[in-house]
């Protein structure tokens, strides 16, 4: 008896629990709600989409330009320490050596960017495919001049994504300096000009820009990447000259001996 | 659907939940690595060179 009022208790408050009782929705109701769980799955897709391109391929890029950089300091020497008392005039190289020889997806060197923040440090890589760009770091043009030559050195770099390696290129002022080591040599540019153009534009990448058939008389490097930010529809252009150079038995210029120090040293 | 799917999983809640977590874990991979890399060969979205088509 105790036992069958327990039970029937129980019932009840099972019942109470669940007013309405699990009535099975209509078939199209339910058909309703899985379309509209598949929609909200799709805008949560979107969402994780610009995640993914703002966030994550940062930091997978910035992981696999750090790995290139510690095997090209492997690759090369220790560098030589600069000479504690700079010589009053700086030594005569000749001219500058121009390296050769890359093949796609190569090393040509690291870039040093102290504008671009205390620890900026990208690898250079030959050619300007998804491969190069979208994880590795800058690509050079492989129809443009390599360092050293009289001519247009360019290089392509994202912008917001894959590394942002490109991102602050609009804080360059005219006469910063611009750093590239390679297996011989250090290289300074001094940033010159800005332009905003179409991605059409392709005679900034001529020897000289925007003149064709003209001779080059100076080392160009021109560093191009997406503009607006977050955009696409135009291309950011920024010109430097090189304006010494010096080989890698010198040591590294004074302005960024530490930092080639702390980038090469971990090896 | 999704509360379809969390009744139909196995086991006790707790187990539920780290199956649904799991799952969802492994759906974020699949996007992460796979779908949203293809999609941005597709669109050209985040290209940044001069003159060339990427493919």
């Amino acid at each position: 008896m105790a036992a069958t009022r327990t039970a029937a208790r129980r019932a009840a408050e099972r019942g109470s629990d669940r007013p309405h009782g699990r009535r099975r929705p209509a078939r199209g109701a339910f058909a309703l709600q899985v379309l509209g769980e598949l929609l909200l799955t799709v805008g949560a897709i979107v969402v994780l989409f610009v995640v993914w391109q703002l966030w994550w391929t940062n930091v997978e890029a910035d992981a696999r330009q750090g790995a290139v950089v510690r095997e090209f300091a492997q690759e090369i020497q220790a560098p030589a320490q600069p000479p504690a008392t700079p010589a009053p005039t700086p030594p005569d190289y000749g001219p500058a050596p121009v390296p050769e020889g890359f093949a796609n997806g190569d090393v040509i060197g690291v870039m040093y960017i102290p504008r671009f923040g205390e620890n900026y440090t990208r690898p250079v890589l030959e050619g300007v495919g998804r491969d190069v760009l979208d994880t590795l770091g800058l690509g050079h043009y492989p129809m443009t001049t390599l360092p050293g030559a009289p001519g247009n050195f360019a290089l392509a770099g994202h912008r917001q994504t894959h590394g942002a390696v490109l991102d602050n290129i609009d804080q360059l002022q005219p006469g910063d300096r611009i750093y590239l080591q390679t297996r011989d040599a250090y290289y300074t540019y001094v940033f010159r000009n800005s332009e905003i153009v179409l991605p059409t534009a392709t005679d900034i990448l001529l020897p000289v820009p925007h003149a064709a058939n003209a001779t080059p008389t100076e080392s160009l490097l021109t560093l191009t990447t997406c503009h607006p930010r977050y955009g696409n529809q135009q291309r950011f252009i920024a010109y430097s000259v090189l304006d010494s150079w010096q080989p890698a038995s010198a040591g590294p210029p004074a302005e960024i001996a530490a930092r080639v120090a702390a980038a090469m040293g971990g090896s | 659907m999704y509360a379809w799917i969390f009744r139909h999983l196995p086991g006790p809640l707790w187990v539920r939940i780290l199956t649904s977590a799991l799952l969802i874990g492994g759906a974020l991979v699949l996007l992460f690595q796979y779908l949203f890399p293809w999609i941005n060969e597709l669109t050209n979205v985040s290209s940044n060179t001069i003159g060339l088509i990427l493919l």
